[in-house]
């Protein structure tokens, strides 16, 4: 698989904390991407690179390239509404809008100028539907999207993030405020839309990180320690850190 | 996150381990002391405690299930798991061929032996050899010394042949003692095995610690 997006020598700044350290990564297009790592290791900070949404507060400072097939998106002039549409993000607590289920997804479609009603209606069912939530939606598009469980509106998040045909989905965390059959959901849904998306996840569930994805990256004092195939880190991980965090010796 | 009592019920397994390998190591020697001193009672008793070896089995790859479901067990420690339920598969094994030999034992009865046993207390050494140093690089993760033991076993191998050429011969020139000389044959073949299982241990041991799936030495037999 190619690189979706290639991390080179980038250093974070909040301010004057140095939050991450000479990270090279790849990002391989359309597998997922496991990122693991103790609490306070960098790994949700560089998540939010990838879309720059460290933007939205001042101070904050990168250095190095994020190439987003091949064109470095730490350059100045980006146009970060477009450069997030490309890459859409799913956080750790659902945040549905207070509006209707139906609002939630054509809202993005929206802003970015889709009016056409019929159009519309295409795309919030397509993305439910691809969502694995249309089923339990279909009847009630018009009801608020704070009546759904946390399961659902967590994937009512990832319909609202698809909707827009991004290129690649972050994912912060996405199932640790689910009950593990909502977990199993999302798990299955990662599994497919990673057929037609670029996945970023960062997980503390070890498991989850090792079921679902086909990359792993362990992150350690705002630096990668080892990065590898899933398979490789889980079972047999060169780097002793590794090994010692995800058995459990330190962390 | 350390996981205190999980590590502590790994270690606890992994030397319930070694108290297996001890238990089989010792049914060997017994059984081939029994043998040669044509002491019946003795094989009889090792017969019989074959059955404390492989309730252990049972006991340890419980515990490693248990283990693997409540814990989750990753990398080191899932390929300490995997490798001792293997283990044991082989130390179990061990016992039964150490058994055999007392059961061959039983059966010469009260006879006196065809020969003195020359070859085959040195055959049984080595195995004996090989398993206890096996073990001992199981618990110090040692992966050099289980390749090396892995290519002993053709000494075992060439015991064996030994043995197996002298008995034949034997046979030719005496038709009588067929019928205990190859009680014995049979027995050096016990031996035999126990030092290609000693060698399957090996090969998991080096698993365990390097995580790759490496055939070492395939026996003649």
């Amino acid at each position: 698989m190619n690189d979706k997006i290639t991390i080179k020598n980038l250093n974070f700044y909040y301010g004057e904390k140095h939050a991450l350290k000479n990270i090279n990564l790849p990002i391989k297009e359309k597998e997922i991407t496991a990122l693991i790592g103790p609490s306070g290791c960098g790994k949700t900070t560089f998540l939010r690179c990838l879309n720059r949404m460290h933007d939205l507060y001042p101070g904050n400072r990168y250095e190095g390239e994020i190439l987003f097939d091949g064109r470095n998106i730490l350059e100045k002039g980006l146009d970060l509404i477009k450069l997030r549409s490309k890459v859409g993000m799913v956080f750790q607590k659902p945040t549905p809008f207070p509006m209707s289920i139906y609002d939630n997804i054509t809202f993005g479609l929206k802003l970015m100028g889709v009016k056409n009603k019929g159009e519309l209606s295409s795309k919030v069912e397509k993305a439910l539907k691809d969502s694995a939530i249309w089923d339990e939606t279909k009847d009630r598009l018009h009801d608020s999207a704070l009546s759904l469980s946390g399961g659902q509106q967590q994937r009512l998040c990832i319909a609202r993030a698809i909707a827009v045909e991004p290129e690649v989905i972050l994912m912060d965390e996405p199932c640790s405020a689910l009950d593990p059959v909502a977990t199993a959901k999302i798990e299955d849904l990662m599994t497919d839309i990673k057929k037609s998306y670029t996945v970023v996840i960062v997980t503390h569930n070890m498991q989850q990180a090792a079921r679902v994805s086909e990359y792993t990256g362990f992150f350690m004092m705002g630096e990668v320690v080892e990065f590898d195939n899933t398979q490789k880190i889980f079972t047999a991980p060169t780097n002793k850190l590794t090994e010692d965090y995800i058995t459990g010796r330190f962390g | 996150m350390t996981r205190e009592a999980y590590h502590k019920s790994l270690n606890e397994v992994q030397n319930e381990v070694l108290l297996m390998g001890s238990m089989v190591g010792t049914a060997l020697k017994d059984a081939m002391d029994a043998l040669a001193k044509r002491d019946i009672e003795a094989s009889k008793r090792i017969v019989k405690s074959d059955m404390l070896v492989n309730k252990k089995r049972f006991d340890i790859e419980e515990k490693c299930v248990r283990l693997i479901a409540t814990q989750q067990p990753m990398a080191v420690d899932l390929r300490i798991l995997f490798s001792i339920v293997n283990i044991i598969t082989d130390l179990e094994r061990i016992g039964d061929h150490a058994e055999g030999i007392a059961k061959i034992s039983v059966s010469i009865g009260e006879e006196p032996l065809i020969k003195p046993l020359v070859d085959m207390p040195k055959m049984a050494e080595k195995a004996i050899s090989m398993l206890e140093r096996c073990m001992k690089a199981f618990i110090e993760r040692d992966a050099e010394t289980s390749r090396q033991i892995c290519n002993e076993d053709d000494e075992v191998d060439a015991y064996y042949d030994a043995i197996y050429k002298e008995l034949v011969l034997m046979m030719v020139e005496s038709p009588k003692i067929i019928e205990d000389a190859t009680y014995l044959i049979w027995a050096a073949h016990n031996i035999e095995r126990i030092a290609d299982r000693v060698t399957n241990i090996a090969e998991r041991v080096v698993y365990m610690v390097t995580g790759k799936m490496e055939e070492m030495n395939v026996s003649k037999y």
